[in-house]
């Protein structure tokens, strides 16, 4: 059973949606006896960090999540926020973050573009973008050719050669999937990117990792 | 990366429907069907607008946006009538990605800081429809464009930008439903004004229009006729272009 974790924000139904779709057994609880029965976690998230963290601490869910996670090596995927929450911290806000990452997140850098462009970027990253794979790994397995996620973010993880498994570009490059053992994470939306998203999804449900 | 291309439709008396400068509306259709076709095409993204809600002072319908959302693979803003953390709440609740607010951020700029402190500002997009008055000067309207707030366009956004919002949705009423091509000088000047996404809004009539708001600084380009209507006699299909229709020509930036 994959549960999606309610911590009171993000697109949880459509996470759901989109997992029943694919036949996967999945269920949405905010209740810690529940999470920690969990074989898969997903841990999504829209909003802002401090939000997330504290929410999470506040329902027991960051105990029993770092349980799970840390000591049992549950698989979890984060999506968008629930990425950025397993940093060490965020520019966005004054908490820390869970740490199963070491790196951070910080804000997108407006004035940083690549050499070839010369118009500052826009922030929030509202697009669809291209993915590139630094590091084989199975949630990208199958990736079609034209694959594209969709990214709404103002903020990213930091360069973290050890754990990023894949790069997208937006003025630059930078981290959009990370994967430390049984944790990993996505910037973009699979929910909210059709097919593509739906077929990393099902890689997620589907492998052993 | 290529520039998002986003449906826009419009929820009136009875189901889906479109009108022309904000007259003469036309029955699209029914929204979930129309929405699930949306998907199965693949479309970015889709903003839906209840655009009664305000005329009529109702707040936005739940259930009804978690029907329009459980069709959805894609992000889905909704907007119309919303006016209230409550609102935000029931909406993000739904499934709708972004709520798109409009009067609401002319009456009250404080709302749209507050829900982008909440929610963060890329979930809170605000709607814009510019209108030229007698003596010609475009200035943002409200109320299905009955009021003129007397606000030029550029300082609205700039100010929307400020207070959080975190995309502008730019619609010319006075090109709406023509399918002659967007309000380019206006895409322009408020698309320099901020350094948010635009998103322009009102005249789309072929992908060529696309590509010259992009050109002109908008991030995303919105249509409504364009995708719904049909051949010489306006007959109601849905349609979306391609991808290899909308990629830029060789050598031009697509971002």
């Amino acid at each position: 059973m994959i549960i999606i974790v309610d911590y009171g924000l993000g697109n949880l139904g459509s996470v759901e949606n989109m997992l029943r779709r694919l036949g996967a057994t999945a269920a949405i609880s905010g209740d810690p006896s529940i999470v920690a029965q969990a074989d898969k976690l997903i841990l999504p998230g829209v909003g802002a960090f401090d939000q997330g963290i504290t929410n999470l601490r506040a329902r027991a869910l960051a105990q029993t999540l770092q349980e799970r996670v840390i000591e049992r090596r549950v698989p979890i995927l984060g999506i968008c926020l629930g990425l950025q929450l397993m940093t060490t911290g965020s520019e966005e806000g004054q908490e820390p973050g869970l740490a199963w990452l070491e790196t951070k997140t910080v804000r997108f850098q407006t004035n940083r573009t690549s050499s070839d462009k010369h118009t500052p970027i826009r922030v929030p990253h509202m697009a669809w973008n291209e993915v590139r794979i630094l590091r084989e790994d199975v949630l990208f397995g199958g990736l079609h050719r034209d694959a594209r996620f969709y990214f709404v973010h103002s903020y990213h993880l930091a360069e973290s050669p050890e754990t990023t498994i894949a790069v997208t570009t937006h003025g630059y490059e930078f981290p959009c999937a990370a994967r430390r053992d049984n944790i990993a994470g996505v910037q973009f939306h699979p929910e909210k990117s059709h097919r593509f998203g739906l077929a990393l999804l099902k890689n997620f449900a589907e492998t052993e990792q | 990366m290529r520039f998002r291309v986003i449906p826009c439709l419009l929820l009136g008396e009875g189901g889906l429907v479109k009108t022309r400068r904000f007259k003469n509306e036309r029955y699209v259709g029914d929204p979930l069907n129309v929405i699930r076709i949306f998907n199965e095409k693949e479309v970015d993204e889709l903003i839906v607008l209840d655009v009664l809600a305000t005329v009529q002072g109702r707040q936005p319908n739940a259930s009804t946006v978690k029907a329009m959302a459980g069709e959805c693979f894609m992000p889905l803003s909704y907007g119309g009538g919303v006016s209230s953390m409550t609102d935000l709440e029931h909406l993000f609740k739904a499934g709708a990605e972004k709520v798109v607010v409009n009067a609401a951020a002319v009456d009250t700029p404080g709302f749209v800081q507050e829900a982008a402190r909440a929610y963060g500002s890329q979930s809170i997009a605000v709607a814009m429809d510019v209108r030229r008055s007698v003596f010609g000067r475009q200035s943002v309207w409200t109320h299905r464009a009955t009021r003129d707030r007397s606000i030029d366009p550029a300082i609205h956004a700039a100010r929307m930008e400020d207070v959080g919002a975190g995309e502008i949705l730019l619609n010319s009423v006075d090109r709406e439903g023509t399918r002659e091509g967007y309000d380019l000088p206006l895409v322009e000047r408020v698309s320099q004004s901020v350094r948010i996404p635009v998103v322009a809004s009102g005249g789309a009539g072929c992908v060529s229009h696309f590509l010259e708001a992009i050109a002109a600084g908008a991030s995303a380009v919105s249509a409504g006729s364009m995708f719904v209507f049909f051949g010489k006699h306006d007959a109601v299909l849905i349609t979306y272009p391609d991808a290899a229709s909308l990629n830029p020509p060789c050598g031009r930036p697509s971002s």
